[in-house]
């Protein structure tokens, strides 16, 4: 009989008991062993995951292994950790979970990954294949769950299918436009011999992606840049992604161009750099979105239009504009706003070459209007002495230097952040954009000190947020993760609040945390140092203290719920109908 | 409008829910779609007739192409084209009707396939419009029974 013919009986035989897979994982050059020597030759060396019964070959496979395991609290945490791993890192992120409620626990990381476009490898256990469809336990179908939220899946069903199969996802997670990679790995099959190589290159028929733009075009839109008199950079995370911020910057000095970024694309120019006129959208600056409504020329680099920018108005948003989109996703350009000169390709190849042709435009008009506006509408709060968000920001901004990573939660604190804290570099802003998480924050903190062990790292979150992933606290202990938690204290859910109050005539509902914990007395439980602050001028010393001591340090910042993120463009709203917040 | 695409993907496991999935969840109207594996065993072919404007077709093929399962994807709406559906219809038939229905039959150039003491099941191939004409007409001797596949189409030769 034909040896894939018997091994496919094998898998399918019922006499085969669990007890005998696991006697057959200890002896052969199994699926287990396998899969961890692909990973190892892909250059991993971290796996955040949670074990479990379906993993008991591969967990006892790490054993031998030189790849690193960090155990979180939570399978979710794992994903979220592998995600912000991969964001400040550049390399791909590998998380692992078993099956069932495991896998299950994963499904909110994995779509934030995948909104955010996060190349990750998932690996799930499933149970023997023997068993797979009659509801045993453990079992879900978390291929069919994750389906459209994974930009590919895999089911393995063979063990030899294993290398050639991780080294798809690696190349499929990582190449054209990034994404979460999933792979199921039956119980059996990890129990099963494997005498596959490793496979030297990647062989798909049907993937293919463009990273060199049409040349033509190019040209195109060098020759539109010319002839603009308002133009504008709009950048986004692709920006980042491709590594495009160094060549992006050179663009804008070349040509004296104004840039706004996105949520997604912070970090791709220097926040202090003096062509950035801020954020662009919901909470953007007011000069950033007027520039975008009354623009002559946008160019959008790998951005999607996202209706946090655009409000979702596609016919009101930079309708004086002739567009140029840059973004290695075909499917990304004309999807929500036409594109006049489409280019598809990486942003640093197409920027690259742009660069060569442009010939800057006259827009000292431009500019004059682009200051004026900047003048009248700066990003301000009233200094009057309270601890309010901001001040805390703009003091660890001063703290933290150039090298810190920021990674935030999600909520008000979010979006102060994201207007306030400097950032210098690409990777260093690391937040939950696309599917706005809340409870990224730490798990996700925990990773990007992985991924720079050497880095300060500060994780700014709010009191609702941090409740959702509290747990990982013990993680951070447990690995001597030296992060530095900001919290904004302001005991209720700010962010909805917001909304009530400013869209919903003050009628709260449901925003109260009433029950919050003593933030300070739960690190000390967990064997964090902390510290509570409630006057301004404790700030600045407070931040010292926290980046002084060594391991993690909880600052518990106590703020008021009426502080509010502004400007607010509310959703629906045209980009310039800007709620100020002037009384 | 209705346009009809030739999507090539792989002949795996899970691919038909990955293509029916990518339309549901953007929210694409399928109108049709039938699969069968190719001449190739490791190719289907899927005819999918999907409704929309220029710009959702647009849409829709890229988003396909995205998928890796995905070969091709042809918009055979462009182009010269031949298409069938296979309809297979059991109708009620009395003694006094027998004759005319066999006759109409004869005329859409079906075929008798099934025959039972108050009924007839006649298949019939043809594109979308014969066979709705033909519904038509056996509407009014009854219909017991319905299937249709749904539209297959290829491209014609340029020779």
């Amino acid at each position: 009989m034909d040896k894939s013919k018997e091994d496919a009986l094998i898998a399918r035989d019922p006499e085969i008991t669990w007890e005998d897979e696991e006697s057959l994982a200890l002896d052969n050059y199994n699926g287990a062993k396998a899969l961890l020597d692909v990973l190892d030759q892909e250059g991993v060396e971290l796996i955040f995951g949670y074990p479990g019964g379906s993993l008991l070959a591969l967990y006892d496979a790490l054993l031998d292994s030189s790849i690193r395991h960090i155990l979180p609290r939570h399978e979710q945490s794992a994903v979220h950790a592998a995600d912000a791993y991969a964001r400040v890192s550049g390399k791909v992120g590998v998380c692992l979970a078993t099956s069932g409620p495991g896998a299950a626990n994963m499904v909110t990381g994995i779509a934030n990954a995948y909104m955010d476009s996060i190349p990750l490898v998932i690996l799930t256990g499933q149970v023997s294949t023997q068993l797979l469809g009659t509801d045993s336990f453990q079992e879900v179908d978390i291929t069919g769950i994750t389906m459209p939220i994974t930009k590919h899946s895999y089911l393995v069903k063979d063990a030899r299918d294993i290398p050639r199969i991780v080294k798809e996802a690696f190349y499929i997670a990582s190449t054209g436009r990034p994404g979460p990679v999933l792979i199921d790995l039956p119980k059996n099959i990890m129990a099963a011999e494997v005498t596959e190589p490793y496979p030297s290159k990647v062989a798909l028929k049907s993937y293919k992606f463009f990273t060199k733009g049409n040349s033509g075009q190019i040209s195109e839109a060098a020759k539109a840049l010319a002839q603009s008199k308002k133009p504008i950079v709009y950048a986004g995370g692709g920006v980042i992604t491709s590594g495009a911020g160094k060549i992006l910057q050179e663009m804008l000095e070349k040509a004296n161009l104004p840039v706004v970024t996105t949520l997604m694309g912070i970090g791709s120019v220097p926040s202090k750099h003096p062509n950035h006129l801020g954020m662009v959208g919901m909470h953007g600056t007011i000069t950033a979105n007027l520039a975008v409504d009354e623009c002559d020329l946008l160019i959008a680099i790998g951005v999607r239009f996202d209706d946090r920018v655009t409000s979702g108005l596609k016919h009101r948003f930079a309708t004086k504009a002739k567009v140029i989109h840059i973004d290695i996703d075909p499917a990304e350009i004309g999807k929500v706003i036409r594109a006049h000169i489409p280019i598809v390709g990486d942003a640093k190849l197409v920027l690259e070459e742009f660069l060569t042709k442009i010939n800057p435009p006259a827009i000292q008009d431009w500019w004059n209007e682009l200051r004026s506006w900047q003048k009248e509408y700066p990003l301000s709060y009233e200094q009057d002495g309270r601890l309010n968000p901001q001040t805390i920001l703009e003091a660890m901004g001063k703290i933290s230097g150039e090298e810190a990573v920021v990674v935030t939660d999600v909520g008000q604190h979010q979006m102060w952040a994201a207007q306030f804290c400097p950032v210098n570099q690409e990777r260093h802003f690391i937040t939950s954009a696309g599917l706005g998480t809340m409870g990224f924050g730490l798990p996700a903190a925990i990773g990007a000190q992985f991924a720079k062990p050497d880095s300060l790292v500060f994780l700014v979150t709010g009191d609702g947020s941090l409740q959702m992933s509290i747990h990982e606290l013990a993680t951070a202990v447990q690995y001597h993760l030296p992060i530095k938690i900001v919290l904004m204290n302001n005991g209720v859910l700010g962010m909805v609040r917001q909304m009530q109050k400013m869209l919903f005539n003050e009628r709260f509902s449901q925003i109260q945390l009433d029950a919050n914990p003593d933030f300070v007395k739960l690190a000390d439980a967990y064997g964090i140092k902390g510290r509570r602050v409630e006057q301004a001028d404790q700030v600045e010393d407070a931040l010292k203290e926290a980046v002084a001591t060594p391991g993690p340090f909880l600052l518990d910042f106590t703020i008021s719920p009426d502080e509010v993120v502004l400007p607010f463009v509310p959703a629906g709203q045209g980009i310039t109908e800007i709620l100020e917040g002037k009384e | 409008m209705l346009h009809t695409l030739a999507v090539m993907v792989e002949n795996d496991p899970g691919v038909l829910a990955r293509v029916s999935g990518l339309f549901s969840r953007r929210g694409y109207n399928i109108y049709s779609l039938t699969v069968c594996q190719t001449e190739n065993p490791d190719l289907s072919m899927m005819t999918i007739v999907v409704e929309g404007d220029s710009q959702v077709i647009e849409q829709v093929t890229k988003q396909l192409h995205k998928l890796v399962v995905v070969h091709k994807v042809t918009n055979l709406s462009q182009e010269s084209v031949v298409n069938r559906e296979l309809a297979l219809i059991r109708v009620k038939v009395k003694s006094d009707t027998r004759l005319e229905v066999l006759q109409t039959v004869d005329i859409f150039r079906g075929r008798v396939v099934d025959m039972g003491k108050n009924n007839l099941t006649i298949e019939l191939t043809g594109d979308e419009e014969k066979i709705d004409a033909f519904v038509r007409t056996m509407r009014s001797y009854g219909i017991l029974e319905l299937v249709r596949t749904g539209k297959i189409a290829i491209a014609r030769s340029d020779n």
